[in-house]
């Protein structure tokens, strides 16, 4: 047993052997863990390796079907949230469970209201109180603020108020830092060591190497539903943690040789584009993508990426402005003629664009393919050639799959996603326009992926990546453009300029060198 | 040892349940319509072994009665393949009522004012039923591409304009339109020429048996077919299942969605054509009231399966042809055939009670969790 820093003080949480069953999967086989008083506990896995399974159990969502829990050293049932926030346990989503059109006194009194006399709500002491809590731990709030004017670092901050209202004294975070700028992280970072140095424990869940190491006081990994170790940062590096995850070796950097730009595949110029609501999303952009370079967009997600993807794949209407691929202007051009001249798109959102969920994998391997050669003759699918191209995708790819022939909504995050990247790779590309093209995936697919992405740079493909994550887009790119409120405020060759000083770009500061 | 395989017996059944049991939901959902009508025929003071001997007699149990089902059944198999290619295409079309009289109206047309050998006049006429559906649904498909309509609203209204234009096309009297000079009631449209008539052959004294029950069931196939077999089938389910996804893949959405309409009001047109060609022989006001909103429960219960439909449409005809002898023999209101239809489409419906009453689970981990919510589990 590997000795933790935190041995000796009161054990407030406690899992033993919990193994929950679903159709077809073991979830959780037999996990045990511990949380102590005062303690940051990091649940590290990859997707679908039962994180999210456990801390549902753990907070009362599902019943697990072994096993038990104690709180503070006595047995629970926990059969639903409601119990389990009564007995101290505080849960922070990852989708938040904020009423946006409410104010933030009122979203943390929703269930449990205070009220003057039988009918009137008592919003002023609502907002003594959590007031109170806010200075205490240094959460910063304005209780009177409307949810949908807050950005997405307050909204979480008024999620973690709403637990410590109802006097919760362990925390669970759900991937706390997926939303969050690099900056709102560090301030999340502060707000975790403050409720841990005055009392409250945390349990929080994540696959980024990186964060674990800077918050977690012990670490716990699982994979395929079974704890694999657990380890203490000061004794671990990510190259190490990530192996424990993955059951292998890990190249967490990707490993290519210098750019060898050729000429302009995709030019943007002054392109305007506004969003569903009509208000500007992008606000002239001008950019350029070379064959056999690859240039990253970072931003915090809501910057207007996503219209500025949409506008150069065709999805999107333009306002102004003008796309052309290889010289030919295709700011009219729908969908399919643009991916007609050898584009690819790896959507944001694979479940609402790149798949249909319902599909067996097969549809989905020639979703905008079906249509050509050798896939239909005419009108008449050829079944026997799309069986035999997502075969080989799935096998090229090493998408894990029982069969071809199950809906996609039955493979994990990463094979999903690995079998869009295969067929959109499947076609001669000169152009690749990849937005989130890892998001929420696994560790051991991230690295295929980026390995994939970066031998077609190599071919000589121009390839567009766009994600949230800096880490991402620092390890891919050859250029990196910072999109800030619709506009791109900085193009850089990658190296130019640190991490910290790309963070400030993105919050919106000024970097003068 | 006998111990654990007495309990390992019943747990592998259920496991072979829980993995096979799924498809059957309608099945079951029938059967539970069927038991509670029985309670109610009994709780009313009706004997319902009697009534449903009676209901299975004249709907399956004598050569007569199939007849009479095969062709009751006919246009509610072709119009819920209708209903069912919208559902595919992720629209409602409430409207197939109003295109089953479009189809018609262009069918009495053709079959009443052309001389042709019944080799061309027929399917002439058929067609005319299915051009005129097609326009009809279209005009849904069309306001819903365009403007954002929603095809449930227009298709309601719709529906109203054609059963107002059908009668004023029937009752006009200055000048006769399609309306009978010779028929003083004035109810119904002049009858068709004998070469547009649907080929079939004299059953008892009041059915005639036609070709309408083939042209369904070739149908049924066709629209398989389309559906899963050809582009144009993956473009309609696409832009049903997804339409984020569906223009994605270069699909365009809002063409798909007159298409979809289209072919759908085209069944539809094609149903009520069979209905004047097959059975009555003209077009009268009356003649397709309701078929429309059947055909919804139709598809409902074959879950859009073209090729359950063929099941679905004939166990509805059976329900209703039985109804007759059901009501002779248990002297029993008709209407509690309409109840027991009610009960199943409930039942269909509402699935998750089926599901529960006989433990049939919901498929994948995803749809676990839902039943776990609604459930309170």
């Amino acid at each position: 047993m590997t000795t933790s820093g935190a041995q000796g003080r009161q054990v407030v949480l406690e899992a033993r052997g919990i193994t929950k069953r679903f159709p077809g999967v073991v979830a959780n086989n037999n996990v045990s863990l511990r949380l102590h008083k005062g303690e940051v506990l990091a649940l590290l896995g990859e997707n679908g390796a039962g994180k999210s399974t456990l801390m549902n159990i753990l907070y009362g969502l599902y019943h697990q079907d072994e096993g038990e829990i104690l709180v503070n050293g006595a047995p629970i049932r926990a059969s639903s949230p409601h119990e389990s926030i009564e007995r101290g346990i505080g849960m922070v989503h990852q989708h938040f469970q904020l009423v946006p059109v409410m104010t933030v006194a009122e979203n943390v009194m929703l269930g449990n209201e205070l009220m003057r006399g039988a009918i009137f709500l008592d919003r002023r002491r609502a907002a003594r109180q959590i007031g109170e809590i806010s200075r205490q731990y240094g959460l910063e709030v304005e209780p009177g603020a409307m949810i949908a004017d807050l950005p997405v670092g307050a909204q979480q901050r008024v999620e973690i108020i709403k637990a410590l209202y109802r006097n919760a004294d362990i925390l669970i975070l759900d991937e706390p830092t997926a939303v969050l700028t690099p900056q709102e992280a560090d301030d999340l970072v502060r707000i975790m060591r403050t409720l841990v140095d005055q009392g409250k424990s945390i349990i929080f869940i994540t696959h980024k190497l990186r964060e674990v190491l800077e918050i977690a006081d012990r670490i716990i990994v699982l994979r395929g539903g079974k704890v694999v170790g657990e380890a203490l940062p000061a004794e671990s590096s990510e190259s190490s943690l990530a192996a424990m995850m993955v059951g292998r070796d890990v190249l967490l950097r990707v490993d290519k040789a210098e750019a060898h730009p050729g000429e302009a595949v995709l030019e943007v110029r002054g392109l305007r584009v506004r969003d569903d609501r009509g208000l500007p999303a992008v606000a002239g952009v001008d950019l350029t993508v070379r064959a056999g370079e690859i240039l990253g967009i970072a931003g915090v997600q809501g910057n207007g990426q996503t219209e500025l993807v949409a506008a150069i794949t065709g999805l999107r209407a333009k306002e102004a402005g003008a796309v052309r691929v290889s010289g030919q202007d295709v700011s009219l051009s729908s969908p399919r003629q643009i991916s007609e001249l050898g584009v690819a798109h790896i959507p944001e959102d694979r479940q609402r664009e790149g798949l249909i969920t319902s599909y067996e994998l097969t549809d989905n391997s020639v979703l905008e393919l079906y249509y050509r050669d050798p896939f239909a003759h005419g009108i008449i699918r050829d079944e026997a050639e799309i069986d035999a191209h997502c075969a080989q995708l799935v096998e090229e790819f090493d998408v894990r799959t029982p069969s071809t022939h199950v809906p996609a909504s039955s493979l994990s995050g990463g094979n999903q996603q690995k079998l869009i990247v295969a067929r959109e790779f499947s076609q001669p590309l000169k152009l690749l326009i990849a937005a989130q093209p890892t998001r929420g995936i696994d560790v051991g697919s991230i690295e295929f992926i980026h390995n994939q992405i970066v031998k077609k740079r190599d071919e000589g493909v121009a390839v567009l990546v766009v994600s949230a994550e800096l880490d991402e887009v620092l390890a891919l790119s050859d250029r990196i453009a910072v999109m800030y409120h619709g506009q791109i405020v900085a193009t850089v060759h990658n190296g130019e300029l640190t991490r910290e000083e790309l963070g400030l770009l993105m919050a919106g500061a000024d970097v003068h060198k | 040892m006998s111990e654990s395989l007495e309990t390992r017996t019943p747990s592998r059944l259920l496991a072979v349940w829980r993995q096979y049991s799924s498809p059957l939901v309608p099945v079951f959902a029938v059967f539970t319509a069927l038991v509670v009508g029985a309670l109610m025929i009994g709780l009313t003071g009706g004997d319902w072994l009697t009534a449903y001997i009676g209901l299975w007699e004249g709907s399956f149990g004598s050569w007569r009665g199939i007849g009479n089902t095969v062709v009751r059944s006919t246009p509610y198999i072709i119009c819920g393949l209708a209903v069912a290619l919208g559902f595919k295409g992720g629209l409602f079309n409430i409207g197939a009522e109003g295109q089953l009289y479009a189809g018609a109206v262009l069918t009495v047309i053709v079959a009443t004012s052309l001389k042709l050998p019944a080799i061309i006049h027929v399917p002439l006429a058929l067609a005319a039923g299915a051009v005129g559906g097609a326009l009809w649904g279209g005009i849904a498909g069309f306001l819903k591409a365009r403007t954002g309509a929603h095809e449930v609203i227009t298709t309601i209204m719709l529906n109203y304009v054609a059963l107002r234009l059908t009668e004023w096309l029937i009752k006009s009297k200055t000048p006769y339109l399609l309306g009978d000079p010779e028929d003083t009631t004035g109810a119904r449209t002049r009858f068709i020429e004998d070469s547009a008539r649907l080929p079939g052959f004299q059953i008892g004294d009041t059915t005639r048996l036609h070709m309408g029950i083939l042209i369904g069931i070739a149908l049924a196939f066709a629209v398989w077919w389309l559906l899963y077999k050809t582009t144009i089938g993956f473009e309609l389910r696409t832009a049903g299942a997804n339409p984020s996804a569906a223009r994605y893949a270069g699909i365009s959405v809002p063409s798909t969605i007159v298409l979809t309409m289209a072919l759908s009001g085209g069944l539809a047109g094609i149903a009520g054509a069979g209905e004047v060609l097959g059975v009555r022989g003209a077009l009268s006001a009356d003649l397709l009231a309701g078929l429309g909103f059947d055909a919804i429960a139709v598809a409902l219960l074959a879950r859009s399966n073209p090729l359950g439909i063929i099941a679905s449409g004939i166990l509805w005809g059976g329900l209703l042809t039985g109804a007759s002898l059901m009501q002779v023999r248990a002297g029993l209101s008709i209407d509690v055939i309409k109840i027991v239809q009610a009960l199943i489409i409930m039942f269909v419906a509402a699935d998750q009670i089926v599901r529960f009453i006989y433990r049939i689970p919901k498929r994948g981990p995803g749809e676990e969790t839902s039943i776990a919510k609604s459930w309170g589990g």
